[in-house]
C-alpha cells in the first residue's frame, strides 16, 4: 500500500508545483481541479484487482515520475509531420505538440464562419460561456483514476462548438503529436465537442508520435450531440512503440442523434481506450466500430459502454482485433438498457484474429437489461487465418506469406469499409498495407 | 510432363493410395475415373502439395523435377493447376484482387509484364463473356455466394487466365446441369494445346463426352487397375464400377 501512495504523491507534488498557474484560470475551473485532484488522491491507480482493470495492469505506468511534457518549437516536428497519417488531408486542422497548441501549424480557414474551434486553454482565457455549462459534465471522475487526473491538470486540447442547424462539410482534424526527448513526460489532453441541434460534423481526432521514446498521454474528450444532429467521430492512435495511452471518450446523444464512432489503435505499449456513450433522449442511433491491431509485447485494452437510457433507440457495435507476437488484447462490451428504454436494439460483435501462438485476447461481451421489450444480440469469436483459404491462394501462385497478408488485410478491411469519408479510409488502408506488408493496392476496389 | 511411379500416401490415419503409377505428357488428356473412396481427390490433393496428406512410398516427377518437394506455390509458378471440387469461399478479398495477384505472380515468375487494373479487367472480361459469367461476380469476395455453378466456372476462369501448363480439374462436373456443364467443358477444350496436359478427374463419363480424352484410367481402391482410350469410359457408363471387383483380384497390385 506504501508503493501506491507514493505514485500518487508524485502527482499531487507536481499539482502543488503548478497552483499558481491552475489558480489562474475561472473559479468554476478551480473547484473542479481540486475536487478531481482530491478524488484522484482518495482513489490511487486502479490495480488488477479493480473489476474494470482485471486484465490491464497500470503498474508500469504508475511507478513512472512523469514530468509534465512542455511544448516545443514547430519547427521541430514540421518536417517529420509531412510523413505522418493524418497529415496532408484537405481539412480544417488543430495541431497539438505534446499537449500544446500550435497555431502555426494549425489551420482553420475552411470551417464556416459559424463554428468555433480552438484551444481550450485560450477559450478558458477569454472565459467562453460554454465552458461552465458543458466542461467536466460527461465524463465523470468519481470513480475513475484516470479522468480525475486529467481533469485536475488539465490545460489544453480543443474546444469545438458548432452551432445549431450548421452544416461542416470538410472533416476537422483534431492532431495530437508527441514528440518525446529527456526524462519521461505526461500530457493530459482535454477536448470539448458541442454539436448543436440538427448540426453534421466530421471529426478525426489522431494520436501520433514522431519517435519512439516513452511518454504518457492521459486524454479525456468530451462529446454532446444534440438534437438530431449527425456526427462522425473517427480516432486514430498510432502513439510511440514505448508509449502509455489512456484515452476516455465520453459521448452524450441528445434525441434522434446519430452519432458513428471509429476507433484506430495500432501503437502504443500500453493502451485503455475506453468509450462510453449515453443515449440520453428517445430515438437515438449510436455505431461504434473499432479495429486494434497488436504485435511483439504490446497491450490494448478496449472497454466501451453503451447506455440505453431512453427508449426507442439502436445501438450497433463491431470491433475487431488482429494479434500477433506476444501481444494481449482486451475487449469489454458493455451494453445497458435501463428500465424505461423499451424498444431498444443493441447489436454487439467481437472479432479477434490471432496470428501467433503467444497472442492472447480476453474478450467480454457484458449486458445489463432491465426493460423487456428490447432486441438485443452480442457474439464474440477467436480464430486463426483460414488454412484453407491459404491453400487456395498458394495454390494459385501467391507465396504463404503473402497469402497470410491478404487475408489479414481482408479481416481488418472490414472495419475501414465503414468510414465514410474516403481519403480517410485510403489512409488507413495505407497504414494497414504498411503494417501488413500487403494488400490491395490503391487501384484495386 | 508428369510422372507418377508407386505413389503411396495416407491421409487422416488411412492409406488411401496404395501404388499409383501414371504418365503423362504433353498435349494430352487423361481421365481418371473410379468409385467414391477410390482416391480421385486424394490424388489430385497430393499433386496439388496440400497439408494433411503423407506420401508413404513412391515419387512425382514433373518437367524432370522432383514435385513432392516443390511449395503448392512454387508448383503453381511451375505451371500446375488444381480446378477444386469444392472451391473455398474468401470473405473480404474480391474476386479482382485475387485473380490480378494470381495472374501477375505467375508471370512475374515467368519474366512476363505484370498487368495493371485496367488491362486486367479487359482481359478479365473477355474470358468471362466466354464462360457466359456475370461481370458483378468480379467485385464480390471470391466465391461468396457463388452458386455451385457459378463456383466451378470460377475455377476454369481462373485456369484460363493461368495458362498452365499441367491442369488438374477435380470433379468439375458434380453440381453441375447440363448447360453449366457444356459452357464449362467448351472453355476447357479452348485450353487444349500441344503444350498443355489436362488430367479430369471424374465419377461420371457425361463430362468425357464434351472433354474427350486420349487416355482412360479407373482407379480403384488406391490404385489404377485398368487404362484404355476413350471406350473405356463408355465400358464404364454400362458396367459400373462392380466389376472391378473381379478385376481388382486378378491383376496384382504392383510393387
Amino acid at each position: 500500500m506504501t508503493e501506491v501512495k507514493e505514485y500518487q504523491d508524485v502527482y499531487l507534488a507536481s499539482f502543488a508545483r503548478r497552483e499558481k498557474e491552475f489558480a489562474a484560470g475561472p473559479s468554476w475551473l478551480r473547484e473542479i481541479r481540486r475536487a478531481a485532484l482530491q478524488r484522484f488522491a482518495e482513489l490511487g491507480f486502479p490495480t488488477t484487482h479493480d473489476e474494470e482493470w482485471k486484465h490491464t495492469s497500470v503498474e508500469r505506468i504508475a511507478s513512472v515520475p512523469f514530468e509534465p511534457a512542455q511544448a516545443g518549437p514547430a519547427g521541430a516536428i514540421i518536417d517529420a509531420l509531412k510523413g505522418l497519417p493524418l497529415c496532408g488531408l484537405d481539412c480544417s486542422r488543430l495541431v497539438f505538440l505534446n499537449g500544446h497548441y500550435q497555431r502555426e501549424l494549425s489551420s482553420l480557414t475552411g470551417l464556416p464562419k459559424e463554428v468555433r474551434a480552438g484551444s481550450l486553454a485560450e477559450a478558458l482565457a477569454n472565459g467562453s460561456p460554454a465552458l461552465e455549462q458543458h466542461l467536466a459534465r460527461y465524463a465523470h471522475f468519481q470513480n475513475h483514476a484516470f479522468v480525475a487526473l486529467n481533469t485536475a491538470f488539465l490545460n489544453d486540447g480543443v474546444f469545438l462548438e458548432i452551432p445549431k442547424g450548421s452544416i461542416v462539410q470538410k472533416p476537422i482534424v483534431l492532431l495530437f503529436i508527441s514528440a518525446a526527448s529527456g526524462p519521461p513526460t505526461v500530457s493530459h489532453p482535454r477536448t470539448l465537442v458541442i454539436a448543436g441541434r440538427e448540426s453534421q460534423a466530421t471529426l478525426i481526432e489522431g494520436y501520433i508520435a514522431v519517435d519512439e521514446e516513452p511518454y504518457f498521454t492521459n486524454a479525456v474528450t468530451e462529446i454532446v450531440a444534440g438534437e438530431g444532429a449527425v456526427l462522425e467521430y473517427a480516432k486514430f492512435q498510432q502513439e510511440g512503440r514505448a508509449a502509455f495511452h489512456v484515452a476516455t471518450v465520453q459521448v452524450r446523444q441528445e434525441r434522434s442523434s446519430n452519432v458513428s464512432t471509429y476507433s484506430f489503435a495500432l501503437g502504443g505499449a500500453l493502451v485503455r481506450e475506453e468509450l462510453g456513450t449515453l443515449l440520453a433522449g428517445e430515438g437515438a442511433e449510436a455505431a461504434l466500430h473499432g479495429l486494434y491491431m497488436t504485435t511483439d509485447r504490446q497491450h490494448v485494452d478496449n472497454h466501451t459502454t453503451m447506455d440505453h437510457a431512453m427508449p426507442h433507440c439502436s445501438s450497433r457495435e463491431l470491433y475487431k482485433g488482429i494479434l500477433d507476437g506476444q501481444s494481449t488484447g482486451v475487449f469489454n462490451g458493455r451494453v445497458i438498457v435501463r428500465k424505461d428504454a423499451q424498444k431498444t436494439d443493441s447489436k454487439q460483435g467481437n472479432k479477434n484474429l490471432l496470428l501467433s501462438e503467444d497472442a492472447v485476447i480476453n474478450t467480454k461481451p457484458q449486458l445489463e437489461i432491465f426493460a423487456d421489450d428490447v432486441k438485443c444480440t452480442h457474439g464474440a469469436t477467436i480464430g486463426q487465418v483460414d488454412p484453407e483459404a491459404i491453400f487456395y491462394l498458394r495454390s494459385r501462385g501467391i507465396a504463404c506469406n503473402e497469402a497470410r497478408g491478404i487475408l489479414t488485410f481482408a479481416f481488418a478491411n472490414e472495419v475501414i469499409e465503414r468510414v465514410k469519408y474516403k481519403p480517410m479510409r485510403d489512409r488507413l488502408k495505407a497504414a494497414l498495407r504498411a503494417r501488413l506488408g500487403a494488400g490491395p493496392g490503391r487501384e484495386d476496389a | 510432363m508428369l510422372k507418377i511411379s508407386n505413389l503411396q500416401a495416407r491421409t487422416n490415419g488411412k492409406e488411401i493410395l496404395h501404388g499409383i503409377n501414371l504418365e503423362v505428357n504433353a498435349g494430352e488428356v487423361h481421365a481418371i475415373m473410379g468409385p467414391n473412396g477410390s482416391g480421385k481427390s486424394t490424388l489430385a490433393h497430393v499433386l496439388a502439395g496440400r497439408d494433411g496428406y503423407q506420401v508413404t512410398e513412391g515419387e512425382v516427377t514433373y518437367e524432370g523435377r522432383n514435385l513432392l518437394e516443390m511449395a503448392p506455390e512454387d508448383r503453381a509458378r511451375e505451371g500446375i493447376f488444381l480446378a477444386f471440387q469444392y472451391p473455398v469461399e474468401i470473405p473480404g478479398v474480391s474476386n479482382t484482387y485475387f485473380l490480378r495477384a494470381a495472374l501477375n505472380t505467375i508471370r512475374k515468375h515467368r519474366g512476363l509484364e505484370e498487368f495493371d487494373a485496367m488491362d486486367f479487367l479487359g482481359l478479365v472480361r473477355k474470358k468471362m463473356t466466354l464462360l457466359g459469367m456475370d461481370e458483378s461476380l468480379m467485385n464480390r469476395p471470391v466465391n461468396e455466394g457463388f452458386s455451385g455453378g457459378e463456383k466451378k466456372r470460377n475455377e476454369i476462369l481462373q485456369m484460363a487466365l493461368l495458362e498452365p501448363k499441367l491442369a488438374i480439374l477435380d470433379e468439375t462436373d458434380s453440381g453441375l446441369d447440363i448447360d453449366a456443364l457444356k459452357i464449362v467443358a467448351n472453355g476447357v477444350n479452348s485450353l487444349r494445346s500441344p503444350e498443355r496436359s489436362i488430367i479430369v478427374v471424374t465419377h461420371y463419363q457425361r463430362l468425357l463426352n464434351y472433354i474427350v480424352p486420349d487416355f482412360v484410367h479407373v482407379l480403384y481402391d488406391g490404385r489404377i487397375v485398368k487404362s484404355g482410350g476413350k471406350e473405356l469410359a463408355l465400358e464404364l457408363e454400362h458396367r459400373g464400377y462392380g466389376w472391378l471387383d473381379e478385376t481388382a483380384e486378378a491383376t496384382p497390385p504392383e510393387l
